[in-house]
Formats: C-alpha cells, sequence, structure tokens
C-alpha cells in the first residue's frame, strides 16, 4: 500500500468544499431471515443456519419475513420518510462468491421509504440536518475468510471458505442525499449521524445495532470541489468502516488526501477504498467499471409490497418517542447542564444512563462512570464505551456500594475491571475477591502505629495545625492496606491520636 | 406389452383400489417396459428401480392394512428432471448438474410423495428447459415413438415420450413457452399449462420465473386433470402461489358438454403459418365442437405479432439471473483451468464448460436485455407488450369463454432439422407462448393426424383461474374424436420395437 | 444491423461468467444480431403510455411470519460441493480488492 499525500486539514478546507454522503446498513434482529425460516444469529457453527433458499440452491424461492417488512417501515417512519404504497424487491445482478445466488435481493427503484430528514447535532453544538434519499430493505451476504498468505486478506490469500450463515440476514439500508456545508465538522457530523442511526434502531428494538459485530454498518462517501463551483467533484465510496471513531478518521484522511491531488491538479478517481483501521488510512479498491452493471429487474420470484395506510398508522402507533424530543426530556429529568448533557449526548451514552439511572443510581453519578472512567477504559480498548460489556445495573450497583462507602473510588476501579472481565456483578466481585474498604478502627490503629513509628514528627505537625502532613501517613497505611483502608477514617482516627 | 400399461391412469387407478392389481405390479410392469423400450425412446435420465418398488411396496401393504388411501395412490409416476427430488439426482438435462443429489424435495414431488404415487424415474429435457425439441439435453434427445427420427418436442419431450410409449401412465412437465403443449402435440398426448401460481413451483429449477409453471402429462385429459388435482395448491414457499383453490379438475374433466360455450378462434393463430394438415384438422374439431352444440366465434388479438419478441427478451433476462447461481461453489460441477486460478477464472471455466450451446447464447442474449442502456428498449419494452396481451385476452375472453388454435403450426420435425437455426426453433412456440407471458391456463389435446401420418394437437386457453373449462371442454372434444375414430388418438401410434 | 459487436459478446459474456472462445464470439455475434432484430419491432409496439407487466398475476403483500423453521445439517448444506473444509464451502482464491 503506497503512503497518500496528506494536505493539512485547515488548508484543505480553505482550499475545498466537503460534500459527503452516507450510506449505513442496518442488520435487522428479526428471529429469522429475510426471506427463509433459517435462525438470524450471530456466532453459531458455520453454515448450520442455512437452508436450500439461502445458500441458493436451484429450485428454491425466497418468502418475504412480514416482521423485517415491519422493522423497515418504523425505520422509514422514524427516520421521518414517507412509506412506499407500492414497493417492489429487485435484483441486483453481480457475482461474489459470499453471495449464494450471486444476485442480491434487494429495491432498486421502488424503495419501502424514501425522502425523510434527520436534525443530527455535533460536538460544537452545531445542528445540522441530514436529508435522508431512502430506506430500502435487502439481504446480507455470507462470510468470507481468506486462508493463507498473510493476515486473512485477500491479497496473497491461497483459497477462501464460505458461511452462508449471515446470507440472508435482514438489512435496511439507510441512504442520505449529498450532505454540503458540513466544512471542517464534516467528519465529526458522520459519526454523529451513525450513533444517531444506531440510537434510533435501538430505541425500537429492530437491530441489535451492534458495531463490532457489523449490525450497523457504514459506507462513507467523500468528494471536494473547490469553493463556489456547482458541479461536484469525483467521490470516493470508502467502505469498512465499522467503529464510530474510524467513519470520523476516515472522512477526515480522505478529505485531506483528495485535497493533496486536487492541489497537484491529479483527478480523483471514482473507486472503491477500504479504511485500514491499525494504518489510520484509506486504501485503493476497485474502480468504478462496466463489470459495475447490476442489471436491476423486479424480483419475479416475490409480489410487490403494498402496506395499507392502516398497517402503517398502526406501526407509527408503537413507535417509541423520537430521539429529540427524548433528549429534551432526559436532559430535564437529569437536570444535566448543557454542557454535561452534550458530553453524554456525543459519546451516545442516553441509554446506557437512563438503564443505569433506572436501576437505582444517581443521574450524575451515572453519568461521571459513564463518561469518566469507563470512557477512559473504552478509549484505551479502542473501542467505543457503549460497545463495553457492563449492563446499566452494574454500574448502578457499583455507584451504590461505593455511596454506601462499602468500596471507595479506588477501588471501584479495580472492582471494574474485573466485572469487565466477566467476573459477575460489582458485589459478587467484592465478596469473591474481598475488595471491600477496611473500616475496621483495630486494623487501621495497627497500621497507623506502624507508619507513624517511621515517621514520628506527623502527630506534631497535626497538633500545630499543619494537616497536610497527615497525607503522608494516610498514603503509608493505604499502601500497607493495598488499598483497602478507608482513608477518610484513617484522618479521623490520626486526629484523633494527635489530640489525645 | 401388458394391455395393464396401455390403460389410462383412471382406469389403473381403479384396478389398484379394487385390489385386482397391485402397485408392485404395475409398477413392475412399467419398469419393464422401461428395460424394452428405453434404450430407443429415451425418455429418462435416471430410472430409480429400488425407490419406485419401496413406494409401490408401502402403499400395497397400507392398502392392505384398510388405510383410507388417495384415489391415485400406487399409480406410478415419472418427474422431468428439473424438480428436485432427494432420492434422485437432479440435472436440469445439464453437464453442469450431473450427479447432484438435492437435499430436499420440490412441492410437486412431496405431493406425489404424499398422495402414495411411485416415481419411476426423471425424465430428459432440454438443457435448463431451453428449446423445442430435447436436442439441446446435454444427454442427447429424447425419440417421438411415432417415429424414432423425429423430436418428441421441447422441453418437456422426455415426459410425453414417456407416457406416449406407455413407460409412464402418467408425467410432470413444466411449461414456460409451450413445453408440456408443444411435447404433448408432436406426440399426440395431453398436457396443460395450469394458471400461473396453481401449482406450486418451490423445487423447480427456474428458468424464467415469471413464465414457468409446473402441470400434468398424459395421455388423454381425464389423466391430465386427476394429476392436476394431485400437485395444485398454496404452497407457502412460493410467494406467488395462488391463495384460492380452483376446484377440482377431474369434476370439470366428467362433463362431456359444451352446449352454449362460446368458443373463440384467435385470427392470428390460425391459417397463415400453420400447416396445411394441421389447419384441416383444427377446422374439423372446430364442425365437431359446434355440432355439439358450442359457438364459435373469432376473436383479434392484434398485441400477439409481439408475443415471440417479448417472450425472447423476457425469458432470456430471467434465466440469465437464475442461472447465475451455477457458479461451482456450493453444488454441481467445478472445472479447474491451468496454473494459479482465482475463484473468477474458476466460475467463467466452470460456466463455459458446464453450460450447452443454447444456455450460453440465451444467457448473453438475457445479460443484454438487461444491461445499461438497453433495459428500457428491450426487457421495458418487452414488460409492456406483456400488458397490451393482457388487454387482448380480457377483450377476447369479453367475447369467449375459451379460446383456441392449433397448438403449434407443424409436426414433429426431424432431429437436426432446425439445430442451427434459432430462430425457426423459436417459432414452433408461436402459439403457446401468449398464455405464458398473460399467466392464463391452456391445454393441448391430441387432434388427429397431420402431415406425414404424424399427431397433430389443439390448444385451448381460459381465463386465469378458470382452467376446470379447458378439461371440460377438452374431455368433450377427446370424446367426439373417439366417436368418430373408434380409437383413441394414441391407438393410432405405430407398436414399439421391444428390446426382450 | 450488428449491434451485436464481437467486443460487445465479449463483455456481457464477462458479465455472466462464461469464458467463450473466438469461435463462438463470432456465432452468438451473428446468431445474436438476428435475435436482436427480429425483437426490435418491439419498441415500436409500445410507443404509447402501456404499464410494464412484471408479474403476470397481480398479487401483493404474501408473507410469512417471523417464525424458525428447520435449517439444513451443515453435512447436508455442504453435500454437494465440490470441495470445502472446517464446515465452509472452499473456493479459489479472489483476485480483486485491497
Ligand atoms: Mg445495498
Ligand atoms: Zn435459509
Amino acid at each position: 500500500m503506497a503512503k497518500d499525500e496528506l494536505m493539512n486539514y485547515e488548508k484543505a478546507l480553505e482550499q475545498f468544499e466537503v460534500v459527503i454522503g452516507l450510506e449505513v446498513h442496518v442488520e435487522l434482529n428479526t428471529n429469522t431471515k429475510m426471506f427463509c425460516g433459517c435462525r438470524n444469529e450471530f456466532g453459531n457453527e458455520p453454515n448450520t443456519n442455512v437452508c436450500p433458499i439461502c445458500i441458493g440452491l436451484p429450485g428454491s424461492l425466497p418468502a418475504v419475513n412480514k416482521k423485517a417488512v415491519e422493522s423497515s417501515i418504523k425505520i422509514g417512519l422514524q427516520l421521518g420518510c414517507e412509506i412506499a404504497p407500492n414497493g417492489r424487491f429487485a435484483r441486483k445482478n453481480y457475482f461474489y462468491p459470499d453471495l449464494a445466488k450471486n444476485f442480491q435481493t434487494s429495491q432498486f427503484d421502488e424503495p419501502i421509504a424514501f425522502e425523510g430528514a434527520l436534525d443530527v447535532e455535533v460536538p460544537s453544538g452545531k445542528v445540522f440536518t441530514i436529508q435522508i434519499e431512502r430506506a430500502h430493505m435487502e439481504e446480507d451476504a455470507g462470510k468470507l475468510t481468506h486462508v493463507g498468505g498473510s493476515t486473512g486478506r485477500i491479497q496473497g490469500a491461497e483459497y477462501s471458505l464460505v458461511d452462508y450463515n449471515r446470507a440472508g440476514v435482514p438489512l435496511v439500508e439507510i441512504v442520505t442525499k449529498p450532505v454540503y456545508g458540513a466544512g471542517a465538522e464534516a467528519p465529526e457530523l458522520a459519526a454523529a449521524y451513525v450513533r444517531l442511526i444506531r440510537e434510533i434502531v435501538k430505541s425500537m428494538n429492530v437491530s441489535d445495532a451492534r458495531m463490532e459485530r457489523g449490525n450497523v454498518r457504514c459506507d462513507a462517501n467523500v468528494s471536494l470541489r473547490p469553493h463556489g463551483q456547482e458541479k461536484l467533484g469525483t467521490r470516493t465510496e470508502t467502505k469498512n468502516v465499522n467503529s464510530l471513531r474510524s467513519i470520523e478518521r476516515a472522512v477526515r484522511y480522505e478529505i485531506q488526501r483528495q485535497a493533496a491531488l486536487l492541489a497537484k491538479g491529479v483527478a480523483i478517481t471514482q473507486e472503491t477504498r477500504h479504511w485500514h483501521e491499525d494504518k489510520g488510512a484509506t486504501s485503493s479498491g476497485r474502480p468504478k467499471s462496466d463489470a459495475d452493471d447490476y442489471r436491476y429487474f423486479p424480483e419475479p420470484d416475490l409480489v410487490p409490497v403494498q402496506p395499507s395506510k392502516a398497517w402503517i398508522e398502526e406501526i407509527r402507533a408503537t413507535l417509541p418517542e423520537n430521539p429529540a424530543d427524548r433528549r429534551k426530556r432526559v436532559q430535564a429529568e437529569w437536570g444535566f447542564a448543557d454542557l454535561e448533557f452534550r458530553d453524554v449526548v456525543n459519546a451516545g451514552l442516553l441509554d446506557q444512563i437512563e438503564e443505569t439511572v433506572k436501576a437505582g443510581a444517581k443521574p450524575q453519578a451515572a453519568r461521571k462512570w459513564w463518561t469518566g472512567e469507563l470512557a477512559r477504559i473504552a478509549n484505551t480498548q479502542d473501542q467505543d464505551v457503549t460497545d463495553l460489556e457492563i449492563s446499566g445495573a452494574y454500574v448502578a450497583e457499583l455507584a451504590g456500594l461505593v455511596e454506601a462507602g462499602k468500596i471507595n473510588d479506588r477501588l471501584a476501579r479495580e472492582v471494574l475491571t474485573f466485572v469487565l472481565a466477566g467476573e459477575g456483578s460489582p458485589a459478587q466481585v467484592v465478596a469473591a475477591r474481598g475488595l471491600e474498604v477496611v473500616s475496621d478502627d483495630g486494623a487501621l490503629i495497627a497500621a497507623i502505629e506502624a507508619a507513624l513509628a517511621k515517621q514520628p514528627d506527623v502527630l506534631d505537625a497535626i497538633r500545630e495545625g499543619r494537616m497536610q502532613a497527615a497525607g503522608a501517613v494516610i498514603g503509608a497505611v493505604m499502601q500497607a492496606m493495598k488499598g483497602s483502608a478507608d482513608a477518610g477514617r484513617v484522618r479521623e482516627l490520626l486526629i484523633e491520636m494527635a489530640n489525645k | 406389452m401388458s394391455d395393464l400399461i396401455r390403460k389410462s391412469a383412471s382406469e389403473q387407478a381403479e384396478l389398484l383400489r379394487t385390489g385386482q392389481v397391485s402397485s408392485v405390479e404395475l409398477t413392475q410392469a412399467h419398469l419393464d417396459r422401461t428395460a424394452a423400450v428405453d434404450g430407443d425412446v429415451h425418455s429418462y435420465l435416471h430410472v430409480g428401480p429400488e425407490a419406485a418398488l419401496a413406494a409401490a411396496a408401502d402403499i400395497d401393504r397400507r392398502r392392505a392394512a384398510g388405510e383410507q388411501l388417495h384415489q391415485l395412490a400406487g399409480l406410478p409416476i415419472a418427474v422431468k428432471d428439473n424438480l428436485t427430488t432427494t432420492d434422485a439426482p437432479t440435472t436440469s438435462g445439464s453437464k453442469i448438474l450431473e450427479g447432484w443429489v438435492p437435499p430436499y424435495d420440490a412441492t410437486v414431488v412431496a405431493k406425489l410423495r404424499a398422495a402414495g404415487m411411485p416415481i419411476l424415474g426423471k425424465t430428459n429435457l432440454d438443457e435448463f428447459a431451453m428449446g423445442s425439441s430435447t436436442e439441446f439435453s446435454a444427454y442427447g434427445p429424447s425419440k417421438n415413438p411415432w417415429d424414432l427420427g423425429r423430436i418428441p418436442g421441447g422441453s418437456g419431450g422426455g415426459s410425453s415420450s414417456v407416457v406416449a410409449s406407455f413407460q409412464a401412465p402418467l408425467a410432470i412437465g413444466s411449461d414456460t413457452g409451450g413445453s408440456i403443449r408443444y411435447p404433448a402435440f408432436v406426440t399426440g398426448t395431453v398436457g396443460a399449462k395450469p394458471t400461473y401460481g396453481a401449482v406450486s413451483r418451490y423445487g423447480l429449477i427456474a428458468l424464467a420465473s415469471s413464465l414457468d409453471q409446473v402441470g400434468p402429462v398424459s395421455r388423454n385429459v381425464l389423466d391430465s386433470a386427476l394429476l392436476q388435482d394431485v400437485i395444485a395448491g398454496h404452497d407457502p414457499h412460493d410467494s406467488t402461489s395462488l391463495p384460492e383453490s380452483l376446484g377440482s379438475m377431474a369434476e370439470a374433466a366428467k362433463k362431456l358438454d359444451v352446449k352454449g360455450m362460446r368458443i373463440g378462434v384467435i385470427k392470428q393463430l390460425n391459417g397463415e403459418g400453420f400447416a396445411a394438415g394441421v389447419s384441416a384438422r383444427f377446422n374439423e374439431s372446430l364442425q365437431l365442437l359446434q355440432q355439439a352444440g358450442a359457438e364459435i366465434v373469432e376473436v383479434d388479438c392484434p398485441s400477439f405479432e409481439y408475443a415471440i419478441a417479448a417472450y425472447y427478451l423476457i425469458l432470456p433476462a430471467e434465466a440469465s439471473s437464475n442461472l447465475a447461481k451455477f457458479d461451482s461453489v456450493r453444488f454441481g460441477l467445478r472445472v479447474t483451468p491451468e496454473g494459479t486460478p482465482t475463484i473468477e477464472r474458476v466460475m467463467a471455466a466452470t460456466r463455459e464448460a458446464g453450460f450447452g450451446p443454447e444456455v450460453k447464447r440465451r444467457i448473453i442474449l438475457g445479460t443484454y436485455a438487461l444491461s445499461s442502456g438497453y433495459y428500457d428498449a428491450y426487457y421495458g419494452s418487452a414488460q409492456k407488450v406483456r400488458t397490451l396481451i393482457q388487454r387482448d385476452f380480457d377483450a377476447a375472453f369479453a367475447k369467449a369463454d375459451v379460446l383456441v388454435s392449433p397448438t403449434a403450426p407443424s409436426v414433429a420435425f426431424k432431429f437436426g432439422e432446425k439445430l442451427d437455426d434459432p430462430l425457426a426453433m423459436y417459432l414452433n412456440d408461436i402459439a403457446t407462448i401468449p398464455a405464458n407471458l398473460a399467466g392464463i391456463p391452456g391445454i393441448a389435446v391430441p387432434n388427429g393426424l397431420a402431415e406425414e401420418n404424424m399427431p397433430s394437437g389443439i390448444q385451448f386457453l381460459a381465463p386465469a383461474r378458470e382452467d376446470a373449462r379447458l378439461y371440460q371442454v377438452g374431455a368433450t372434444l377427446e370424446k367426439l374424436h373417439e366417436d368418430v375414430w373408434g380409437k383413441r388418438m394414441i391407438d393410432f401410434a405405430p407398436e414399439l420395437q421391444e428390446a426382450r | 444491423m450488428s449491434e451485436i459487436t464481437p467486443d460487445l459478446v465479449r463483455h456481457l459474456a464477462n458479465l455472466a461468467r462464461i469464458d467463450v472462445n473466438e469461435n463462438e464470439v463470432a456465432l452468438f455475434a451473428d446468431q445474436l444480431n438476428l435475435i436482436v432484430d427480429s425483437v426490435a419491432a418491439i419498441k415500436d409496439a409500445v410507443a404509447g403510455d402501456v404499464p410494464a407487466t412484471s408479474h403476470p398475476i397481480a398479487m401483493a403483500n404474501v408473507f410469512r411470519e417471523d417464525v424458525i423453521e428447520p435449517s439444513l445439517t451443515q453435512e447436508q448444506a455442504l453435500s454437494g460441493a465440490a470441495d470445502s473444509a472446517d464446515g465452509r464451502f472452499r473456493v479459489h482464491a479472489i483476485l480483486d480488492e485491497e
């Protein structure tokens, strides 16, 4: 992979206007696949959730999953879309070994939902309205594993293995219209948009929305044009951007890469590009070519989907509060300051905090844990905080233990690492590992006396009112007791001893 | 040849019901006939004596135990080799599927098994049902029992010849543009294409999904009616399957009455382009029907002029997509070219080696008809012609209860005559294609000997879902013929030389 | 006439993933030209405002309930494959992206 030349970001934005477009694929969490009764489940033995239909055996025919249609309508409505009174499936024809029939059953000119809009807030607090062009139903492909060569990549692989368990899993593909005017905030806007889509589909329980499992996947289109030029620039489509962080980074990278080329007078190639998380760079994929003639035509094996007004209204009545209303409501309920609340939203932590508060935590404690320690841990693991394996109930339990004085902050952080490692609930970890704070005066006094033996002047200093001298003893006691001492109690005992 | 196998299916079923013959005896008699004549006729691609006799023995046991059985239980049947069977290979007449044993039964096959009908074997066809003569079968042609130097029609030449040569009392066929009716025409047998959706397509290896329909093949009208009653009915695995029952075809076939029935002669399918003998027999039959009390009217279907053109765009377009799944990955042939081949090269080499010339020709034509820049002119226009043809039928059925024409322009041609001239071959379907484009039912009934003492036939068409009318008028004409001839049409056929 | 050039045949065969030799290219070009010429009149037939018919029998909203049905076993699923390994279908290397 040749190293790309990048233009300084600020300079790129001075010279060019950024236009982005986003295609988000959402895997629905139906029980069964889009067109057959096979289990829609992640992580099973390969090729065990398959049947003649989803491995495309000769003679098999598809049958549409009603729940998947319903979920698609829900998504369309929540994106403010119109629902098509007459939608059809179409075949998108291309050969690829993960595509069992060598065509994808999708929707072409008659998507189930179209013409929506979504208000998306970026970290600066600015709100952009993103126009949704369409949301359509389609099926996922199987999973390819490349064997031999290096690192499981296509290049250099000796052969590939195909597992069709994922083939036919229902997808909704949400396509935006070109987004103008985000300027320097285009990368943040792209990530905030995907975060909001996740929030929406999760709140309706139509998708598990776990990016690390590929439940939500984003293709980011980026093009640049000189300020004032009307004609859109040539765009690239970056695939494989499967975390919120990488969406932001990939868009930023493409802006800088394209700007460097355009400044040198080099034309942008219309192509697919791949995002490499490790290198923090995109690389060239397949250029658009004649081979991209997908020969769409109406799927003859399926009849049109014509949702009645009554059905649409019935579905609309089940929709949860829309995300904007919900934000207003919870901010008031929790009493967060605007800045505090914006951090929570930007981190995509509304659901987590709501769950934590529901489980009994005080809102501020919930906020502190999620945007503080948990966010820090996620960051060191290069993960999104929302993908951590911990429930709101556990966080509430942890906060409760601290408040009751059973553990201190330092111990709580330690407990947290064991909870994340799957050792059970915070209370279970505390019990199993004996991590409770020691407030038994006997043990504390013994430790204090041992520390005083090495620093005999401390009691005098306290008596003279130089309280900071207590710190050295408290630190020594903590060290001796491996952090499990109740620091507040140590301080009290010291003062008592000094005043005796 | 035993007299038993010369009897009609309904007569054989009666012997089974009354215990005069066992299913094992009847099945064995047909297997013996196959051993004696199929070396010459080549109706079968696969004969399954063990499975057939086991099924027969099972029925005999159940009958002896006093179990209530289907009225056709124990009656053996042959199945076209484009329907999947778990106990026999399914090739669709193609090298690319040689030896493939599907892991599932077609719905029609499951219904035959449920009715207790032993499956004798799988019958020959043009590769993927593309053809009118079986000359495009990868396994060699079937012969016409009336003259072994002539074609038995296609694509279902195996099914027509198997009943015409008394190897089976009944057979299953499939009709995309006449593949049941044209073979019936040239072999002096009966074949019906039910209303689109009346019989499930699940497990039928698709040629053109919006045209394909499974139907019965037999030596008389009542037998086809009985068989349609077995295989018809709603199937949730086929989304285009009709939800409602069309009633009993056998009951209709027993109403030997056409008094007051308005029979519409299609102006465009009469006279010009039809052989003199075929036309003469056709006109004689119109007279017979008129004498029996039918009213003969003429109807005008001007858009039929474009039917062949529309058909030869829609069929290859859908076929090019349906046949994409034959790619060497999940089933069927794999051809690995020299060197270090990639999957792309393996797929292309496999499809080159596995498909015959007619299949390749049609796939390439269909790819063209769907490709960008040509879609509107070809596939799009063809779909519009389909609307015009439906309108013609609507107008015609306002004037007539059923429509009528010769089934095809001329009697069976000799092998090789049209092999290098696709256009001449396509013209055989001129009278049968409109029904497939419109989804309406049609039946082909023997209509006396024409040129060179070869059979000719007559076709009746009815509005969608009115299949019963076809069986009524067909059975009536058959009775009128037998009264005139003093014997059945099939009894004019020369005796085949038996090998032992 | 001659709408179908040899180059177009090669392109279409490539889209359809079928190797074709030069004899076939020439033969298919000739035959497809004849067929295409014979169907060309179709464009005139629908000059007016005619809706397209994609399905012969008009139906809509045919759905399946979201209920799990039995799948094939892994062995059944792989039974027809030319090659498999580790419970998966094995194919030659993919020459494509990256
Ligand atoms: Mg898509
Ligand atoms: Zn499946």
